[in-house]
């Protein structure tokens, strides 16, 4: 899919205007909207996801942001399975912010995040394929003035069974455009499926194989600009003042934009201005914030373990009685640090204001957030901004954030009439992020005198991203969403409490790929290996007696251990370790296989990781899910910390913010895919759940040494 | 004025002679095909061929490419057709974001001219190009294969 970076402001207007003409679609869920044909080369529009030319060609619209996890082709696939088209022609185009706003949200959410852009459309992206479906089989029943049932849709051509007679799909797709579209259509029976569940080559790698053009950072606008920034390092300060005579007259400057808390230098190209802002005498008011250190903040967040009031999130049984009637109790404190996002393409985003309209092209993972963002920066109604959506360099979560585009707008407008390209270096990316939360929790377990687990008491001590937000969504001091894996605790406990004590310093949060589900599990599935060892069973089976009412849990546990070989012999001195944990409405477990030296050399052998989301879409691509959950997942545990010294974040780049490299990538991964059916759940995060904790399993298994705090580099270890 | 072969053409630019390579390239001449990533030298996003050897052009100065000839992403295809290593990272589905990956195939062609026959070891060793998508245990398949694609036809 190549974008159209390189059409004229004049051309894109004329064309979205067609595209948008006269259609006033009051839908306010996105079911297919009414058929139109479109103008001239855009092909017959059937349903607002899919336009066919007259060769045959069709065009998916994706409405959902491209990040590396292969939506844009699952999805299209998804509308391919029902419209039975010829998969060969299908390519795919991204959906403007300013159609949809024009279409009143034809496609439905644009947000892409928590793994829901194949769970939260499948049904009404088939839907749509269905509906073009009919359409172009009533366009085909009427040329030949048979009835619609005689004819059957296969693979880009309608046929009709008595006469053999045939007709391809660019044939008939303008009469269809022209008929109603049916109200109800009857979705395939997933066992007949053509194009689902079987792997398919994606749609976007031959154009990244061949460099071309794709991402936020690669846009070129006639007459553009370039801006650097540097932001206030310590997080909530202000900007004092800049001495910005001190680079006036410097080559290549255009205009040095003062903002509330950061400064940007616009220039003829990027280089010189990231070079005459580092040259830049630059004043903050770092306010409060300025003596905070990871020490003094992690004792800040440890407080919210002490705390003798805070609110309780689950109270099951009666946790005190059941410790009283304990044979055994153990107790365990766990820690996980602050986490960069860190994906390869820096924040930027690229806007022109001009004449009260403002048009935003942006790696984003939520256009419509970008779009509001930009009009309330630009303080225009939000009819008059459009927002192009790129591909992303990497998102995981990250870029569903509107800082950068608040930024990019801001500059815009400072320099009117001019678009500008808002790029950050590496080092303001490292250091403005909404971080992975820190987070800490304390465990006490009571067993009874046959090993039972009887009675947990859970605090947990953290961040709050709802906190930032969605405030309203915490109820009674309670974010459930920050207990995730924890309040919805799949074992069978009679006796449990769950306490939480939201922690939120002045360092701000937000989601990172898999969210608290990438250090909750890690505290609560190495306790449960805590547990196991205190009640002498094995982790795997101890589990296994706990998940008996939890089938699916139980179902990757399962297919984990018995893709792995769990309890057959191992060569001398490796060990397993192994962690089940659902999240995103899927569900995961992780077998590693390790050995580690006495000197603390690390070496993973192997990884083994079951999951069960429900449908596959494209094995492939959920492969390529469980390899990156891998590479994403093993960073953290491996090197991953972000720590603060005067407020501000200390590591600056890739130098002391450490990412796996190809050579540090376990030999050894193996997927296993169990779809289970009737659900859909998500593929680009629960792989990462089991992973920091089976791997620390394994970790205690060969050492008797537990990891309780994060990463291992602190802990003595080193990968080789 | 700085004079350059990028691709095979002739290109100038009227830049500062310390201007990186990858800035020239990407804001000067309007080739994007190398990215940015870090700015010094760490995640290999920017690796393009200077007089054939891979470099990080975010950190070599346009001045050392001067009358040199600079090969990118976009110059890898001959007469329409890919470079086999492209072709392998095709066939295996390599790419997920994509945003390191005209590095990641720069430095494999590198590694493939150099050696054409690397064992796991070698790619361990040549491929330090960071992917934050974790693609590495099909850009080590993918190198393989490029190299099985790449040996002469036997007699």
């Amino acid at each position: 899919m190549t974008l159209p970076f390189r059409q004229s402001r004049r051309d894109f207007l004329k064309v979205s205007t067609a595209a948008g003409g006269g259609l006033a679609l009051q839908l306010t869920i996105p079911v297919p909207a009414l058929a139109q044909a479109t103008a001239k080369g855009k092909g017959s529009e059937l349903t607002a996801w899919i336009a066919i030319h007259p060769d045959d060609r069709v065009v998916i619209r994706v409405a959902r942001s491209e990040m590396g996890q292969g939506s844009s082709t699952g999805l299209a696939m998804l509308v391919a399975e029902e419209l039975e088209c010829d998969w060969r022609k299908v390519r795919t185009e991204f959906v403007s912010t300013g159609e949809q706003l024009r279409r009143n949200r034809a496609w439905g959410s644009m947000a892409t995040g928590g793994s829901r852009s194949i769970r939260d459309s499948q049904e009404y992206l088939r839907r749509a394929g269905a509906t073009a479906r009919e359409m172009l089989v009533a366009a085909a029943a009427q040329r030949w003035k048979v009835p619609e049932s005689e004819c059957d849709a296969e693979n880009g051509l309608i046929i009709h069974r008595p006469s053999q007679r045939r007709v391809r799909f660019g044939q008939v797709a303008q009469a269809a455009s022209k008929l109603e579209p049916p109200t109800e259509v009857k979705l395939k029976d997933p066992k007949d499926w053509n194009l689902l569940g079987k792997s398919a080559p994606r749609l976007d790698i031959p154009d990244k194989v061949t460099g071309k053009p794709l991402f936020g950072i690669d846009v070129q606008l006639p007459g553009m600009v370039y801006a650097a920034i540097a932001q206030c390092p310590v997080f909530r300060g202000r900007l004092r003042s800049v001495a910005d005579e001190r680079i006036l007259g410097l080559r290549g400057l255009i205009k040095v934009v003062k903002l509330e808390d950061a400064v940007a230098v616009v220039a003829d190209n990027w280089w010189r201005a990231n070079r005459m802002l580092k040259a830049l005498p630059i004043e903050w008011d770092v306010g409060p914030n300025g003596g905070a250190s990871t020490a003094s903040i992690r004792e800040f967040v440890r407080f919210g373990l002490e705390d003798t009031s805070v609110p309780v999130a689950r109270n099951d049984g009666d946790v005190e009685a059941g410790f009283a009637a304990a044979a055994k109790v153990i107790e365990a404190e766990y820690y996980a640090p602050f986490l960069n996002h860190a994906p390869l393409e820096p924040m930027n985003c690229t806007a022109l204001v001009k004449g009260g309209r403002v048009e935003v092209w942006a790696p984003t993972q939520n256009a419509e957030a970008t779009h509001a963002a930009a009009a309330t920066t630009a303080g225009v109604p939000i009819e008059n901004v459009d927002v192009h959506l790129t591909h992303l360099g990497g998102g995981f979560g990250r870029r569903g954030f509107q800082d950068y585009t608040r930024q990019a707008v801001a500059i815009a407008k400072a320099v009117e009439g001019r678009p500008v390209k808002l790029l950050w270096s590496r080092e303001e990316d490292m250091q403005h992020d909404y971080y992975r939360p820190m987070t800490l929790m304390r465990f006490k377990a009571g067993l009874d005198a046959a090993g039972n687990l009887i009675a947990w008491r859970i605090r947990d001590a953290s961040h709050s991203i709802l906190a930032g937000v969605r405030p309203q969504d915490i109820k009674e001091g309670v974010d459930r969403h920050a207990l995730g894996g924890i309040v919805d605790l799949p074992y069978g406990v009679p006796n449990l409490r769950i306490e939480f004590a939201m922690r939120n310093s002045h360092v701000p949060v937000g989601f990172m790929r898999t969210v608290f589900h990438s250090q909750n599990p890690f505290m609560r599935e190495c306790f449960v290996d805590e547990i196991a060892h205190a009640a002498g069973k094995d982790p795997y089976e101890f589990r296994r007696a706990l998940l008996r009412a939890k089938p699916k849990d139980l179902g990757v546990l399962e297919a984990a251990a018995k893709a792995s070989g769990w309890g057959s012999p191992l060569p001398a001195g490796v060990h397993r370790g192994i962690a089940v944990q659902d999240s995103h409405g899927s569900y995961a477990a992780a077998v590693f296989e390790v050995s580690v030296s006495d000197a603390g050399e690390l070496d993973i052998r192997r990884v083994v990781v079951a999951v069960d989301p429900g449908y596959v879409v494209n094995p492939d691509s959920a492969e390529a899910q469980v390899q990156s959950c891998v590479a994403y997942g093993l960073t953290s545990v491996l090197w991953g910390e972000i720590t603060l010294s005067q407020g501000r974040v200390e590591q600056s780049n890739f130098h002391d913010y450490r990412i796996m490299r190809l050579a540090e990538m376990p030999k050894s991964i193996e997927a296993v895919l169990v779809p289970s059916g009737g659900f859909w759940g998500g593929m680009g995060e629960t792989p990462l759940a089991p992973l920091a904790p089976a791997l620390c399993n394994a970790i205690f298994a060969a050492t008797g040494k537990r990891i309780r705090s994060l990463p291992l580099s602190n802990q003595g270890l080193r990968l080789v | 004025m700085i004079e350059l072969t990028v691709n095979g053409r002739k290109r100038s630019a009227d830049v500062e002679p310390e201007m990186p390579l990858l800035w020239v390239l990407r804001d000067v001449l309007d080739v994007k095909g190398p990215k940015f990533g870090c700015g010094i030298a760490q995640c290999g996003a920017c690796t393009v061929h200077l007089n054939g050897e891979p470099v990080r052009s975010c950190s070599v100065p346009v001045s050392a490419a001067a009358g040199k000839s600079v090969l990118t992403i976009e110059g890898l295809a001959q007469r329409g057709r890919m470079h086999p290593v492209q072709k392998a990272w095709i066939d295996h589905e390599v790419p997920q974001c994509g945003y390191c990956q005209s590095g990641q195939i720069m430095a494999a062609v590198a590694l493939l001219k150099k050696n054409p026959n690397p064992s796991d070891r070698d790619i361990d060793a040549a491929m330090t190009n960071l992917c934050r998508c974790g693609t590495y245990a099909r850009i080590r398949t993918a190198i393989h294969a490029a190299a099985q694609s790449m040996k002469p036809a036997k007699a």
